[in-house]
């Protein structure tokens, strides 16, 4: 079963800030000159009053965004997820997390997939880097319905969010009935032979793997992670308890995102064998979509590769 | 500086003057750098050099979105104008007009080692001259400079500056690092240094205060 063709994830966002905009006037954007790819421009369009320009100039993005937190605003600020998480750093760490200040960080273009910009605008170490700040909340929605659920919830809490946004058109995974919750993993096909855990965009290939392993008589269960911080430890137990043996996909590093908080729960809770899948320990580089998902070794079909041949190993 | 700060707030009432005995021990609400969640009367965390200038940039920038009617200070120091957030800062300032906002740069001309000279004793200092004033100016704000020793200057350079702003207000204060303690004044070893108690003794008779019977 193919996926139906949905919109980008930055689109979903831009929109749903926008929506969100009308009814909370606590909302503004603040935009690292990005906007017209990011798709904060929507929300200018919308709310050009409370749209700010902060120009190329990232670490003072993020400290404008803390500031205008304390007077009582929302601020979503929209840059380059690897702008955003390694520019900025420093001020996502002291005026945002440490503070615990109301600041929404939406990185685009996180991930393999960033148009042809090759390794300086490649982030996909991003959710190790956030993951392992203190009072960061990380969020990687997998397809355009549950983005606008996702910018909701975080509208909702009150506290610094990543959210992992991503460049190209995605699939659609989840349809009206699905409801997003913060820190809540969901079943997105059951299955007795392994349990895969995947976030964001990723999942959406994932199924598609597991579709095509099914046709082949291995029965995945699949669980969606869309917040990897805090992580749904529970849910996480039970899932693995279906199988007992435990496989991770991500569109990031198997060091330290998905993988590494799935190992380190399992370890500690219900010690299974736990295989890690994504991208190596590497950087990226400039190139079409099909073909980096190909080298780097994340497209439906070597997901569907690394799935078999683990379990033909186990 | 954080302990001045301190100092201000407890005088101002947001805590007992007590508590400032707490400094540098564990669980003191007066940490080492100023934390709004931990301090009350602190509006935005620092200590990272450049971020307390643009968290305040953007209560200033907040402040206006929201209709709100007050100033927002900021205190840098002169080695602080090093980081490039400051003039990422600066810039925004000046597009968005703000005139709601003053920031005060303790300009003492040395900071925590400083750049060499003819010695490794005699360091250079961040700006020289004019050089601090022409920069803010050039990022598009109205400069004042002033004594930051005398009180009566600081209050009519604000005044000054609060009546004419039209725009950010950067505020050059002219200051000597340790002064008024002879072995302090305009040494960059001073920076973060605890005096002994002979030399507290010493620094406070300089400074006509009550040893509180430190000698």
């Amino acid at each position: 079963m193919t996926l139906p063709a949905g919109k980008p994830l930055r689109v979903a966002f831009g929109e749903a800030v926008a929506e969100l905009g009308n009814t909370d006037p606590r909302i503004v954007v603040l935009d690292g000159d990005l906007g017209s790819s990011t798709r904060a421009d929507i929300f200018e369009a919308a709310h050009p009053d409370r749209f700010f320009q902060m120009g190329i100039a990232e670490q003072n993005l993020l400290g404008v965004a803390a500031g205008m937190a304390t007077v009582g605003f929302i601020p979503f600020v929209s840059t380059f997820a690897c702008f955003a998480v390694a520019r900025a750093l420093d001020s996502v760490r002291v005026l945002i997390a440490q503070p615990r200040l109301n600041v929404k960080i939406t990185g685009g273009y996180a991930g393999l997939l960033a148009g042809m910009t090759g390794k300086t605008h490649l982030i996909f170490d991003d959710v190790a880097i956030m993951r392992a700040m203190a009072n960061m909340t990380v969020v990687a929605p997998a397809d355009e319905v549950e983005t606008r659920q996702a910018i909701r919830a975080m509208v909702d809490y009150d506290g610094p969010v990543y959210l992992r946004l991503t460049r190209p058109a995605t699939p659609i995974l989840f349809d009206d009935r699905y409801r997003f919750e913060l820190g809540k993993s969901t079943i997105v096909r059951e299955g007795g032979d392994v349990t895969v855990f995947s976030t964001g965009v990723h999942t959406t290939r994932v199924f598609e793997a597991a579709e095509i392993l099914a046709g082949e008589g291995i029965d995945v269960h699949l669980v969606h992670v869309p917040t990897i911080k805090p992580l749904d430890e529970d849910g996480i137990v039970e899932a693995a308890r279906r199988t007992d043996f435990v496989i991770t996909a991500e569109e990031h590093t198997i060091i330290g995102g998905l993988g590494g908080a799935v190992a380190e729960t399992l370890s500690d809770r219900y010690p299974v064998p736990v295989k890690r899948t994504g991208l190596a320990d590497t950087f990226g580089e400039s190139g079409p979509n099909d073909a980096l998902l190909e080298k780097y070794g994340i497209s439906v079909g070597k997901t569907a590769e690394a799935i078999r041949s683990y379990l033909a190993a186990r | 500086s954080s302990i001045a700060l301190y100092a201000v707030l407890a005088m101002r009432g947001y805590f007992p003057v007590e508590e400032l005995d707490t400094f540098d021990a564990i669980d003191s609400r007066m940490q080492g750098h100023p934390d709004m969640s931990a301090t009350p009367g602190i509006d935005m965390s620092s200590g990272s050099l450049g971020l307390g200038f643009s968290g305040g940039l953007g209560i200033a920038l907040g402040a206006k979105a929201a209709g709100k009617d007050f100033r927002t200070y900021v205190m840098a120091g002169d080695g602080e104008c090093n980081e490039g957030i400051v003039w990422e800062g600066a810039h925004v300032a000046e597009r968005y007009g703000l005139d709601n906002i003053i920031v005060i740069v303790d300009h003492n001309k040395l900071q925590q080692f400083g750049w060499h000279g003819d010695s490794v004793e005699n360091r250079l200092p961040p700006y020289t001259g004019s050089q601090l004033v022409d920069r803010w100016s050039a990022f598009g704000w109205q400069t004042y400079e002033m004594d930051g020793h005398n009180i009566s200057d600081i209050l009519s350079t604000v005044e000054t500056a609060r009546a004419q702003q039209t725009g950010p207000v950067a505020i050059i204060a002219h200051t000597v690092k340790g002064k008024g303690v002879s072995y302090m004044e305009n040494n960059y070893l001073w920076h973060s240094r605890v005096p002994t108690p002979e030399e507290l003794a010493i620094a406070l008779r300089e400074l006509g205060e009550d040893d509180g019977g430190a000698s």
